[in-house]
């Protein structure tokens, strides 16, 4: 089967954040990017169902900024065998991001398309299931292990009650989870490789998707600081302070 | 104002979750109306008929609604929301699958893991796991949200709104659901736990981890644990707190050797006051935390329960 996964780049997730003074957004210049992490499981879980002989072609999709083409360098040492850069500078939210994806999909025609549960930039966890939406087809968000079978997958999902299995026909949709799998590192013979792999940039106006956004970000502040620090000398100290925070609780 | 709210449920009862939802879109205008989905509800249905701020319940009783599957539960709420300006669900794992499906098949952007609401067209979500706030003006005539329940308090009081069923159309889902993989635990929900106690990777085995458990049930708390101690096999997956885990806004939290990596304290941001116990005088969370006692929580464990246990009980 063929396999489209899509990535996202993003400030790296062991970077503290600043939050920019004037209210206009996270300072992004100057730090260092990378994959969205959860996206890195959609690739490797992509390379791995290669590998076990069940995908014949993965092929990786971006949307963003020249830059972004960095990412799937990454995904191509992996072991994605070609890539498309959707090109452009703008703020593209994930409706619109849906809709492009949803367009590469009727170019490609993919049999599965696997992507990262949420972006550790926007938290907002909703691109995979709008494209499933779009294109109707079913979805098995927050997996934590992918089985193919004949013409279907069988997915373990991360719900709030532990773990729920499902079986989708394809083609489908799966969002990856953490706990999926460890990506894989590339090492630099594996990065320069894949520099010959193609990659096609192409501008984001050339899919005739409307990407004005519908969602006004009005200010963006850091969070209420909390004022700790104070320590304890002994368990009874400790046995005291939350005795007395029990007491004082308003029953729910 | 007309608001329908997706109601959470689980084992044929009414999620806490629910609650805290219409807490939250109370400020929004009329009461709401409740959708209950999944097969034989009737009492969480009528749970939710006993809250205030709801209008009515509407009931879609159905097997195809069992596994509160993505693609159903789309599929029926894209039939009733004419004439709903919000559509609301909590930001759980049902609400999270469900939700941005809809809005892909209503061309709408939703607003998810709300965690404020300013007026009628104004949210805070917040992004970066945390480390920053966003405030968001939504305009669209229809407004999808799901709700962060830890950040609002629930809705208190007596209602008493009708029920009524819901006429389904041929429901036809392509998924087959295989299994639930539960965790046995009669552990208070840790979403909405007023107490939640943590445990990290120090504990160094699911045998140690117990007495996290053991201290739990002594307050009457909720059980959490890090991301490395879920990995490490001590502790069940959907006890995990964190980014990619549950978040949690407890009046307590109890973190017992918890160095606090960033994607533990995108979890625990919304805790009114953290006491941590740890080795580690420089750990992150011990320099966050309201109280800190620095010790071996070997020792400190057993004595703090035991301690409490008494105290409580007099």
């Amino acid at each position: 089967m063929k396999i489209l996964v899509a990535v996202k780049r993003v400030v790296d997730h062991n970077v503290r954040i600043r939050v920019k003074p004037d209210g206009s957004g996270v300072e992004t210049a100057n730090v260092r990017m990378s994959m969205n992490p959860f996206c890195k499981n959609a690739v490797e879980a992509a390379v791995q169902l290669a590998e076990q002989g069940h995908a014949t072609e993965i092929v990786a999709v971006s949307i963003g900024p020249k830059a972004a083409s960095d990412v799937l360098l990454t995904a191509m040492a992996m072991g994605v065998n070609r890539s498309i850069l959707i090109e452009t500078d703008a703020r593209v939210e994930p409706l619109a991001v849906a809709k492009l994806l949803q367009a590469v999909v009727d170019e490609e025609k993919p049999d599965l398309v696997l992507l990262g549960k949420q972006a550790v930039d926007d938290d907002s966890n909703q691109t995979g299931q709008m494209l499933a939406g779009l294109l109707d087809w079913p979805q098995a968000t927050f997996a934590s292990a992918i089985e193919v079978e004949d013409g279907a997958v069988k997915v373990t999902r991360e719900v709030d009650y532990g773990r729920a299995e499902s079986r989708l026909p394809l083609p489908a949709i799966i969002t990856a989870d953490l706990r999926l799998n460890t990506p894989r590192n590339t090492a630099l013979p594996m990065v320069m490789k894949a520099r010959q792999k193609p990659l096609a940039v192409r501008p984001v106006a050339e899919f005739g998707v409307d990407i004005t956004p519908r969602l006004q970000i009005e200010k963006t502040t850091p969070p209420a600081e909390r004022s700790g620090g104070k320590t304890v000398g002994s368990v009874d100290d400790l046995v005291t302070a939350i005795g007395d925070d029990v007491a004082n609780m308003e029953a729910l | 104002m007309s608001i329908l709210v997706l109601a959470d449920h689980d084992q044929g009862k009414l999620s806490p979750a629910t609650q805290r939802v219409l807490g939250a879109v109370a400020t929004l205008g009329d009461a709401a109306d409740v959708l209950v989905a999944g097969e034989n509800i009737g009492v969480v249905a009528e749970a939710a008929a006993k809250l205030p701020g709801v209008q009515k319940v509407s009931v879609a009783d159905n097997a195809a609604y069992a596994s509160q599957s993505a693609e159903a539960l789309a599929g029926l709420l894209s039939g009733l929301v004419d004439g709903y300006e919000y559509i609301v669900a909590s930001a759980g794992a049902v609400g999270r699958d469900v939700m941005p499906r809809l809005a892909a098949k209503l061309d709408v952007m939703p607003v998810t893991d709300v965690i404020a609401i300013h007026g009628a067209d104004r949210f805070d979500r917040p992004v970066y796991a945390g480390n920053a706030i966003e405030t968001v003006v939504n305009t669209q005539a229809k407004k999808l949200l799901t709700i962060r329940a830890s950040a609002f308090a629930p809705i208190k009081g007596d209602g008493q709104a009708p029920i009524e069923p819901v006429s389904l159309a041929d429901i036809k889902s392509v998924v087959e659901f295989i299994a639930e993989l539960r965790t046995e635990n009669d552990t208070p929900d840790l979403g909405t736990a007023q107490i939640v106690v943590g445990g990290g990777q120090s504990f160094a085995s699911a045998e140690n981890f117990k007495m996290v458990e053991k201290l739990a049930a002594v307050l009457g708390a909720a059980v959490g644990a890090t991301r490395a101690a879920v990995d490490a096999g001590y502790a069940p997956n959907d006890w995990q707190v964190g980014q990619t885990g549950k978040i949690i806004a407890p009046d307590l939290y109890i973190a017992i050797g918890i160095s606090g990596a960033l994607q533990h304290l995108a979890g625990i941001q919304g805790a009114k006051k953290i006491i941590a116990i740890n080795l580690d005088p420089e750990a992150p969370l011990v320099k966050l935390a309201d109280l800190a006692l620095i010790g071996d929580l070997f020792e400190v464990v057993p004595a703090l329960t035991a301690a409490l246990e008494q105290r409580l009980k007099a």
